[in-house]
C-alpha cells in the first residue's frame, strides 16, 4: 500500500448533486455532514476514496459523496468490500449499513469481515427499526416495539451491535450518535486504526422510531447519561457545569462494573477506572452496560490493532511465489505429459 | 475428429477397444489406481476417457454397498468420446464392490476377484446369502478370484510393515496386474511413487514391490487361466505434447489463460461445494499468474466479492454447483445492473436441493438462462468435455470483459472429475483482448453509463481521477447512470440490457457429425458430446441419416442454429436432465424438438442413445439396425411430417 497523501478539500468538494432523498429531520443528514466535515481534516483523496453500502435508508449515503460509491445488496456490503479491497488495497474503504442490513440479512458477512479484520470504516446506522421498508421492528429493536410486524410489541431479544462486533473478533468499536459533536472524533479514530473499524452510529428515524435515543441523546442531562470515552483518562461522568460528579469502577469481587460518586479530585481514591481502549475484558463490559443504572458508553471504546486481513494476503502471496515465475506454457504443459511426434503416434 | 463408425470389439484379443472398471470400498484406493492407469493409458498413445464415480460420504463404513468407489476408463487405437457403456473387465476388491457393478459388466466379461476379501462378515455386508464366486452365479461371465491380499501381504513381507498397512498395497497389487494384463510399462508408476512417498522410501519399495508382484502374477497366470495379454496399438494422433486433463483442471487454467489474455489480474471467490471445489483448489495454487483466491463465508460473499474486485478493476470469478449457484443468484442481478464482468462457473450436479453430490447432472439449465428476479439476460456457455472447458473458459472471460457482463460457464460433475488426453496447446496462438479501462472523461459530462457500439459501458476503476461516480442495484439512468425510476428510462434500460446480450457475437453452429438437413439431428450440449457422437457415428454406420449438432453458446445461442434446425424433418434432445433445452429450442424457434432424458445421476450410455435414435427410423429403409420391434401403427414416417411422431416416444418429460 502506497503511503497516502494528504489532500487539501473542503466540505463542498464531497457533496455531490444528487438530490438528497431522506425524510426531513432524518438523523441520517446530520451523520453525512459529519462525515464530509470529517474527510477534509483528514486529509483524504476523493479518488481513492469510497463508500460501499448495502440496502436501507442508511444505504442511500453512497450516493451524496463525491466519491466512488457502489450501493450493492441487502446485507452484502461487506463482501463487496472485502473484493474491492483485496483488488486494491490502495483503495480507502467505508462502509455504511444499517441495524438490519448489517445485523439482519447480513449478520453473517459482519461477522467475517471484523474477524478477518478487513482494513476499511464500518458505520452502523443503528435506528433500531426498518426505515426503508417502512418501520417494522428490526434486530436491535427493544422488547415491546410496536411496528406493523408487531402491534402489540417485539418480544425478539435485541442484539447489542458493539458487543456483537467485540465478539466478532473487532480490533476496534466506537459508537457515538448523530448529532453528537464528537462523532467527527470517532470517525477520524476509526479512519486511523488499520484494520476493520466498526462504528455503532445511534440516528434517530424520525419517522418509524422517532426519539428512541432521547434518553441518553438529548442535549438536557446528557452528561449524567453519556459517558465518551478517552484513552488514558478516568471513566468520570456528570454535569460538566456543576462537575463531573460519578465514575465508573470495577467491582473486582464481582467482576462487574459499577457507578461510584467520584470527582475530579478524588477519582483514583474512589477506584474509578482508566479508559484503557486496548482492554477488551473491559470493553465487552463497556458495552454491555445496561442503560439506565449506567451511562451510555461512547467514543472509541476499544482500539488495539492486529495485522490486517490484505497485508496477510500480500504476506502469503509473497511466501507462496517466492522464486517462481509466471509461465502460462510451462504451466498448460505441466504435469505428466507425454509427446506424439510428426510421424508415428508412439509416444515417446 | 474422426467421424467413421466405430464398433466395439467382438474379440477380446483384438480389440480396437477396451473398457476397465475398478471398483472396491472408498478406502481401497481405486481414484488413485485407475488415475495412474489412465496415465499408463495416455503413456501407451491410446485414446482415452475416464469416468470416476464415487461415494458422497467421506468415509463410508468398510465393506458396505453405499461405501463403494469406482473407476471407469475406455481406451482405445482409436477415437475413444465415452468412459464406455459396459465394462468388459471389472475388478472387483470386495463382495459389495462385485455386487454394485455386476450388471454394469458385458456378458462373457472378465471378472477379476480378491477372495481374501469375501469373507462371510463382508459377504454379510454386501447382502450376500451365498458367496457368488462359488454359487455359479457368475456362469455367464469368465472369472479370475484369487487372494490378492495374501499375495499383497506376501509381496510386501520384507518391509516389515503390519497386515493393516501392508493391505494398503492392494490396489497397487492390482494395478500390476492391469499394467500386465495391457502390456504397460510400469516404469512410470515407480516413478511416480518414488515422487509421491519420497520421504517415505520404504512404503515407496513396498508399494513398488506389491506393483511388481501384481506383474509377476500375470505372466505366470496366463498359463492357466481366463487371464491373456491384450495389446492395444496407439491411436494415431496429431503430432504435439499431450498431457491428461480434468474439466476442473482445465477450467482453472482456461480462467488463468483468459485473464492473462484480458491482461488483468483475477480475484476468486469461492465456498466449498462438491464438485466446484477442485478450481478453488487449483487457482489457490496458481498465485504467481496474478491470482487472489477467497475462501468467502458462503456462496452470497463469494459473488459478492468476486464482484467488489471486477468494480475495483480484476476480473471476478466465482466457482459453485446448483445450492451454492442459487445463493448467487440476487448478487448475479447486481453484476447485470452495475454491468461488470464477472465469470461464474456452475459445476452442476445432481438436484434439487443437495441432491446428488457426487453424481452428474445438467439440471441447471434453465437456472443459468433464466434464474434471477427481472428481466436479467446473462450469457451462458457449457463445456463439452474436459479439455472443451479450457476453451470455454477462455470464451467466458472474453465475453465478460468485451461486453460488461456477468457470464455463466457451465460444466458439469463428470466433466469436473474425469480425465482425458489434452493436446497442450500454445498461448500465444490465442488473440490476446487487452482490457482498455476509462481513465478520463470523454466529454464535458461524466457518462459511465453511456455504451459502446458492443452495447458495453466503460470500465472505470475507483482511484482514478476526476471520474468518481456511483453505481448500484438500483435502475438508472441511461447515460449518467444516476438513480432514475422514470417509466421510459427504465424501459430503455431493459431494452439496452437485452439488446447487449442478444447481440453478442456468437460463431455460428456447426454440424459436429453429419450435414445439414436430413432426417433427424440430435441436438445435445455439455457432457453428453461424447455418447451422443459415438451413437450418432455408430447410426450412420448403420444407414441412418442422423446428424449431431452440439451447442456450446447456450445463450445468445448462435444466429444460424432456427434455420439449421428446421432443416431436419425430426430433432432429438437427448439431456441429463427433464428436458429443459428442448424447451428452450422450442421456444426460441418454435422447433418440434423431442426429449429423451436421463436423471440417474450416470452418463447416458451409448447404447441407449442408439436405440432411442433406431426408433425415428425403424421401417425406414436402409436401416438394418433397428433396436426396437415396430410398431406399424406408431411409426413415423420421412412423408408423415413432424406431428405424427410425438407420442410414440418414450420420454420422461
Ligand atoms: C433481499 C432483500 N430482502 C429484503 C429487502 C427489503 N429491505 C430493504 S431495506 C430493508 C431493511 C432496512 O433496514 P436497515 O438496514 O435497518 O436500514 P434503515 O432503512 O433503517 O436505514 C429491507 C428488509 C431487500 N431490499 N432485499
Ligand atoms: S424512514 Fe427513517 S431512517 Fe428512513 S429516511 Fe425517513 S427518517 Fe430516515
Ligand atoms: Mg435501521
Amino acid at each position: 500500500m502506497n503511503a497516502p497523501v494528504k489532500i487539501e478539500t473542503t466540505l463542498k468538494d464531497w457533496e455531490t448533486d444528487q438530490e438528497v432523498r431522506w425524510c426531513p429531520g432524518c438523523g441520517d443528514y446530520a451523520i453525512l455532514k459529519a462525515v464530509q466535515r470529517t474527510l477534509p481534516q483528514l486529509g483524504c483523496d476523493p479518488k481513492n476514496t469510497v463508500f460501499i453500502s448495502g440496502i436501507g435508508c442508511s444505504s442511500r449515503f453512497p450516493y451524496y459523496m463525491e466519491t466512488y460509491g457502489f450501493h450493492t445488496i441487502h446485507g452484502r456490503a461487506p463482501a463487496v468490500a472485502t473484493g474491492a479491497k483485496l483488488a486494491n488495497p490502495d483503495l480507502d474503504i467505508w462502509l455504511v449499513t444499517g441495524d438490519g442490513d448489517g445485523l439482519s440479512i447480513g449478520g453473517n458477512h459482519m461477522l467475517h469481515v471484523l474477524r478477518r479484520n478487513v482494513n476499511m470504516q464500518i458505520m452502523l446506522f443503528n435506528n433500531e427499526i426498518y426505515g426503508l421498508t417502512k418501520g417494522q421492528f428490526s434486530p436491535t429493536s427493544r422488547i415491546g416495539t410496536r411496528s406493523p410486524s408487531t402491534p402489540v410489541g417485539s418480544f425478539d431479544r435485541p442484539a447489542n451491535p458493539a458487543s456483537f462486533a467485540l465478539g466478532a473478533g473487532a480490533r476496534f468499536v466506537g459508537r457515538g450518535f448523530d448529532v453528537s459533536k464528537n462523532l467527527p472524533d470517532v470517525l477520524k479514530a476509526a479512519h486511523a486504526h488499520k484494520g476493520a473499524a466498526f462504528i455503532e452510529i445511534f440516528q434517530n428515524c424520525i419517522v418509524y422510531n422517532k426519539d428512541v435515543f432521547e434518553d441518553f441523546a438529548a442535549p438536557k442531562g446528557a452528561g449524567d447519561r453519556q459517558l465518551w470515552l478517552e484513552h488514558g483518562k478516568p471513566m468520570l461522568f456528570g454535569d460538566p457545569k456543576t462537575g463531573l460528579d460519578k465514575g465508573i469502577a470495577l467491582d473486582r469481587d464481582g467482576l462487574h462494573l459499577t457507578v461510584v460518586d467520584a470527582t475530579e479530585d478524588s477519582w483514583q481514591d474512589a477506584g474509578v477506572l482508566v479508559h484503557d481502549a486496548t482492554n477488551r475484558v473491559i470493553a465487552h463490559m463497556l458495552v454491555e452496560m445496561p442503560f439506565g443504572s449506567f451511562p451510555m458508553a461512547l467514543g472509541v471504546i476499544y482500539d488495539d490493532p492486529r495485522p490486517t486481513y490484505e497485508s496477510s494476503v500480500a504476506e502469503e502471496r509473497e511466501k507462496s511465489t517466492a522464486g517462481k515465475q509466471a509461465n502460462l506454457a510451462k504451466l498448460l504443459g505441466s504435469g505428466q505429459t507425454w509427446t506424439v511426434d510428426g510421424t508415428a503416434a508412439d509416444p515417446v | 475428429m474422426a467421424t467413421q463408425a466405430a464398433h466395439s470389439p467382438d474379440s477380446p484379443q483384438s480389440p480396437d477397444a477396451v473398457v476397465v472398471r475398478f471398483a472396491g470400498d472408498s478406502g481401497d484406493g481405486m481414484q488413485l489406481t485407475g488415475g495412474q492407469f489412465t496415465l499408463s493409458t495416455a503413456l501407451a498413445g491410446n485414446d482415452l476417457a475416464t469416468f470416476p464415480d464415487f461415494p458422497a460420504e467421506i468415509r463410508a463404513p468398510q465393506g458396505t454397498l453405499f461405501g463403494v468407489s469406482a473407476f471407469q476408463i475406455n481406451f482405445g487405437s482409436r477415437e475413444i468420446s465415452t468412459a464406455g457403456d459396459a465394462p468388459d473387465v471389472l475388478v472387483a476388491m470386495n463382495p459389495a464392490a462385485l455386487k454394485v457393478n455386476l450388471s454394469a459388466l458385458k456378458p462373457g466379461g472378465l471378472i477379476i476377484a480378491d477372495t481374501g476379501e469375501f469373507t462371510k462378515r463382508n459377504l454379510d455386508k454386501a447382502k450376500y446369502e451365498t458367496n457368488p464366486l462359488e454359487d455359479g452365479s457368475l456362469a455367464k461371465y469368465k472369472l479370475l478370484a484369487f487372494d490378492i491380499s495374501a499375495l499383497t501381504i506376501e509381496a510386501v513381507k520384507e518391509f516389515g510393515l503390519g497386515n493393516k498397512d501392508a493391505l494398503r498395497s492392494k490396489n497397487m497389487w492390482t494395478l500390476g496386474l492391469a499394467l500386465w494384463m495391457f502390456d504397460r510399462s510400469r516404469e512410470p508408476i515407480h516413478d511416480w511413487l518414488n515422487h509421491k512417498f519420497r520421504n517415505k522410501p520404504d512404503i515407496a519399495k513396498a508399494n513398488i514391490a506389491a506393483l511388481d508382484a501384481g506383474h509377476a502374477y500375470g505372466e505366470t497366470a496366463e498359463l492357466a487361466g481366463p487371464l491373456q495379454q491384450v495389446h492395444i496399438p496407439p491411436n494415431p494422433t496429431a503430432p504435439g505434447l499431450y498431457r491428461t486433463i480434468t474439466g476442473a483442471e482445465s477450467v482453472s487454467l482456461g480462467l488463468v489463460a483468459g485473464a492473462q489474455l484480458a491482461e488483468l489480474p483475477m480475484f476468486f471467490g469461492g465456498y466449498p461445494i462438491t464438485p466446484a471445489s477442485a478450481i478453488l483448489h487449483h487457482l489457490a495454487r496458481l498465485k504467481e499468474y496474478g491470482v487472489t483466491t477467497f475462501q468467502a463465508e458462503d456462496e452470497i460473499a463469494a459473488i459478492c466479492a468476486a464482484i467488489g474486485a471486477s468494480w475495483a478493476g480484476s476480473l471476478g470469478v466465482t466457482s459453485s454447483s446448483g445450492p451454492g449457484i442459487a445463493l448467487k443468484g440476487e448478487a448475479m442481478g447486481l453484476a447485470i445492473m452495475t454491468e461488470l464482468p464477472l465469470v461464474i462457473v456452475n459445476s452442476q450436479r445432481g438436484g434439487p436441493s443437495t441432491g446428488l453430490p457426487t453424481k452428474t447432472e445438467q439440471s441447471d439449465l434453465y437456472q443459468a438462462i433464466y434464474g434471477r428476479n427481472g428481466d436479467a439476460p446473462m450469457p451462458v456457455i457449457s463445456a463439452r468435455s474436459p479439455s472443451d472447458a479450457f476453451e470455454c473458459a477462455i470464451e467466458a472471460v472474453r465475453i465478460a470483459v468485451h461486453y460488461m457482463t456477468p457470464v455463466m460457464l457451465l460444466t458439469d460433475g463428470y466433466i469436473a472429475n474425469a480425465a482425458e488426453p489434452w493436446k497442450v496447446p500454445d498461448p500465444a496462438s490465442y488473440e490476446p483482448f487487452p482490457v482498455n479501462f476509462m481513465t478520463e472523461r470523454r466529454g464535458e459530462q461524466l457518462l459511465p453509463y453511456k455504451r459502446n457500439e458492443k452495447g458495453a459501458r466503460p470500465w472505470i476503476k475507483p482511484g482514478t481521477p476526476d471520474l468518481m461516480h456511483r453505481i448500484g442495484g438500483i435502475e438508472k439512468h441511461e447515460e449518467t447512470g444516476n438513480i432514475d425510476y422514470s417509466p421510459d428510462n427504465h424501459q430503455a434500460m431493459t431494452d439496452a440490457r437485452k439488446a447487449k446480450i442478444d447481440n453478442i457475437a456468437v460463431p455460428d453452429q456447426e454440424v459436429s457429425v453429419g450435414q445439414e438437413g436430413g432426417s433427424l439431428a440430435v441436438v445435445g450440449w455439455g457432457s453428453t458430446y461424447g455418447p451422443i457422437h459415438q451413437a450418432v457415428n455408430r447410426s450412420r454406420a448403420k444407414g441412418m441419416d442422423v446428424s449431431q449438432i452440439h451447442v456450446r453458446n447456450i445463450w445468445p445461442l448462435p444466429a444460424n442454429l432456427g434455420a439449421l434446425l428446421k432443416s431436419y424433418d425430426h430433432v432429438l434432445v437427448p439431456e441429463m436432465n427433464t428436458g429443459q433445452f428442448k424447451t428452450v429450442l422450442r421456444d426460441q424457434y418454435l422447433v418440434d424438438a423431442q426429449p429423451l432424458t436421463k436423471t440417474s445421476g450416470q452418463p447416458f450410455q451409448i447404447a441407449e442413445l442408439e436405440a432411442e435414435i433406431a426408433k425415428f427410423f425403424d421401417g425406414i429403409e436402409g436401416n438394418e439396425g433397428g433396436q426396437v420391434p415396430t410398431n406399424d401403427d406408431q411409426l413415423p414416417t420421412r412423408e408423415s411430417g413432424h406431428d405424427d411422431g410425438s407420442s410414440r416416444r418414450k420420454s420422461s418429460h
